[in-house]
């Protein structure tokens, strides 16, 4: 069981139970379904739904940031068939949020998915979930099973005369299907391989009908933002970047966990949270926003805030709020080779800058790490990079290019020693140390 | 399906309707990654055949099953052990032992990656993020059960509970 710490917690308030508090009564005691019931019962338009959701300023929480209303507000307005899906194909290496969203509050998903379908006039949606947490699959077939039993998926929900069905779809081991288009296409029982954009899903998405589209966390807030208003919600974070997010803290600290905290908290603050750097090992750099967003060295990280602006203020992405810490035993040039390999392996192998191009530059880290590295490969790498980013149909082209980018911007030195040495700046011993089973954690957990 | 008889079984096909059920009428195709989980599930790994019979209950052409059996890593195109066990490594994983786990398995078990043992009991994967970097090290048996905080004591256990 991740650890769970927050300030002014929303989305993990009614986590304390553990997984003794997932079902729905426990739900509704915690004053679940009661901004859907409100909706109905009030007859509150769909439009001031969105509208109370743009006030929030409530972001796409699975990485791109997306103001939620306006994507919501471009379904085409109407009957006709659409669709909501949820994205929980949480595959981002350093991102576990979702997976215990879905563990804990099942029905915050529902009730937002359901909200959703409301509010642009769909009957039906799919919740895509990652094929390697099954168990949790399992836990929200159960949970949509109470959902219906109550009445609140089905048919004239409520006495409302608005109808929705929700079902789960899982994934089976494939990284790109968290791109949204693929996962449609997966959903459709296809190979998960992105389509071209525009037509972007609000007017083309699954079974060529307009979807709206959205992360499990963000789906998980949607409840909380109705119940205490969409300004509050945003007064919760800062201008931009509206209420709390999770923070899936991973690598060397004392405590790996998720941890919910408002926007614009800073990075030591977490940290600290955290349970501070382990074996009292100095933090060396951290990826802020999962394995795609560029690195950031330790001075720059500590300045930051943890919201959307801040971090790409310093050059980064907070994506997905995937945060991994890396201390001063870990080489650099060691770690990239195991996310090009990532990368290399996942590639859909749809385009040829991305399925030639990510397996070009995972040979080149590769033969670096292995002191077969050239004067000129470095120069190379970025070459390589250059000519993938922004020529591929969708983001993982670019999402293997940043890693490198960012490792060459902060830390091309390390790149450089093991090319002339043909072995590591960081001594052999301290990698070890850090490489290492985390024992502390370890004592007695439960998964 | 050339004639050949279908060759799962009627449980297994129960259990795939109910996925059909999840999809619009003309969108049967949808259940082709459950139906060929389940297929898995109930034979050890993915034959053409069992491909075949997928598709042939599902309405729709062989090769467009065996296209997605083929694309998402978690489909066992070939036998398998009894117990499939996959060791995350990545980033994540490595920076708290993902790696030395991987290590420890492949010494305890007498097997490299990718290879099971003679006694056909174990079969020995590395695999990508698996959503749970917070438990590292992190591993699954037979796709659909996640063990955590998996260090040599831990795999010790699980490996005893495989009989």
């Amino acid at each position: 069981m991740a650890l769970i710490e927050a300030i002014n917690p929303l989305l993990s308030a009614g986590w304390g139970k553990g997984d003794a508090g997932w079902g729905i009564g426990e739900y509704e005691q915690r004053g679940g379904y009661q901004a859907l019931k409100r909706i109905l019962t009030e007859k509150i338009a769909p439009e001031q739904v969105i509208a109370e959701i743009k006030a929030s300023v409530l972001r796409g929480r699975g990485g791109a940031g997306f103001p939620t209303g306006l994507k919501w507000s471009f379904m085409p307005k109407g009957s006709g068939e659409k669709y909501v899906v949820c994205n929980t194909d949480e595959g981002e290496p350093g991102t576990f949020k979702d997976r215990d969203i879905l563990r804990y509050d099942p029905h915050a998903v529902i009730e937002g998915m359901i909200i959703a379908g409301y509010s642009v006039g769909a009957a039906r949606g799919y919740n895509y979930i990652h094929g390697e947490i099954f168990e949790i699959y399992d836990r929200f077939e159960q949970a949509l099973a109470e959902a219906r039993a109550t009445g609140y998926l089905g048919g004239n929900i409520l006495g409302s005369g608005f109808d929705f069905e929700l079902f789960a779809h899982h994934g089976w081991g494939a990284y790109i299907c968290g791109e949204e288009s693929a996962l449609l296409e997966s959903i459709e029982g296809k190979k998960g391989q992105p389509r071209f954009k525009p037509p972007f899903p609000a007017s083309f998405g699954l079974y060529g009908k307009p979807t709206t589209i959205n992360n499990t966390e963000t789906f998980a807030s949607i409840p909380f933002v109705l119940r205490i208003g969409g300004e509050a919600y945003l007064n919760l974070g800062k201008p931009n970047n509206g209420g709390t997010k999770l923070f899936s803290v991973s690598g060397h600290v004392n405590k790996p966990g998720n941890y919910e905290v408002p926007m614009g908290t800073p990075f030591a603050t977490l940290l600290e949270m955290a349970g501070g750097m382990r074996g009292g090992r100095k933090l060396k750099a951290v990826i802020p926003g999962g394995s795609s967003s560029p690195v950031l060295p330790a001075n720059i990280i500590m300045d930051c805030t943890l919201d959307y602006d801040s971090i790409a203020k310093a050059g980064s992405m907070l994506g997905s709020g995937a945060v991994i810490v890396m201390d001063e035993s870990v080489c650099m040039v060691k770690a990239l080779d195991r996310l090009s390999y990532f990368y290399y392996e996942e590639s859909c192998g749809q385009c040829t800058p991305c399925r030639e191009g990510t397996g070009w530059l995972y040979k080149i880290v590769h033969r670096i790490e292995h002191g077969q590295g050239r004067a000129e490969d470095l120069d190379l790498l970025l070459d390589v990079g250059a000519n993938i980013c922004g020529r591929t149909i969708c983001a993982l082209g670019d999402a293997a290019v940043m890693p490198i980018q960012g490792m060459l911007r902060h830390f091309r030195a390390e790149f450089e020693y093991h090319v002339e040495h043909r072995k590591c700046l960081v001594p052999a011993e301290l990698q070890k140390a850090g490489s290492t089973f985390h024992t502390r954690m370890m004592a007695g957990a439960p998964c | 399906m050339n004639g050949q008889p279908n060759m799962l079984s009627q449980e297994a096909r129960a259990r795939i309707d109910r996925e059909v059920a999840k999809y619009p009428t003309d969108q049967k195709q949808s259940a082709v990654m459950a139906a060929l989980r389940i297929a898995q599930e109930e034979q050890g790994w993915l034959s053409n055949a069992a491909i075949e019979s997928v598709a042939s209950h599902l309405d729709m052409p062989a090769i467009a099953a065996f296209e997605v059996a083929s694309f998402y890593n978690m489909y066992d195109l070939r036998p398998i052990g009894k117990y499939k066990l996959t060791v995350c490594t990545n980033l994540p994983c490595a920076l708290s032992g993902g790696v030395h786990a991987a290590e420890y398995l492949k010494r305890k078990l007498g097997i490299d990656l990718n290879e099971t043992t003679p006694d056909g009991k174990f079969t020995l994967k590395e695999g990508e993020c698996m959503g749970a970097c917070g438990d590292a090290p992190v591993m699954l048996v037979n796709n659909v059960q996640m063990r955590c905080f998996m260090t040599p004591d831990e795999i010790d256990k699980l490996l005893a509970e495989c009989k």
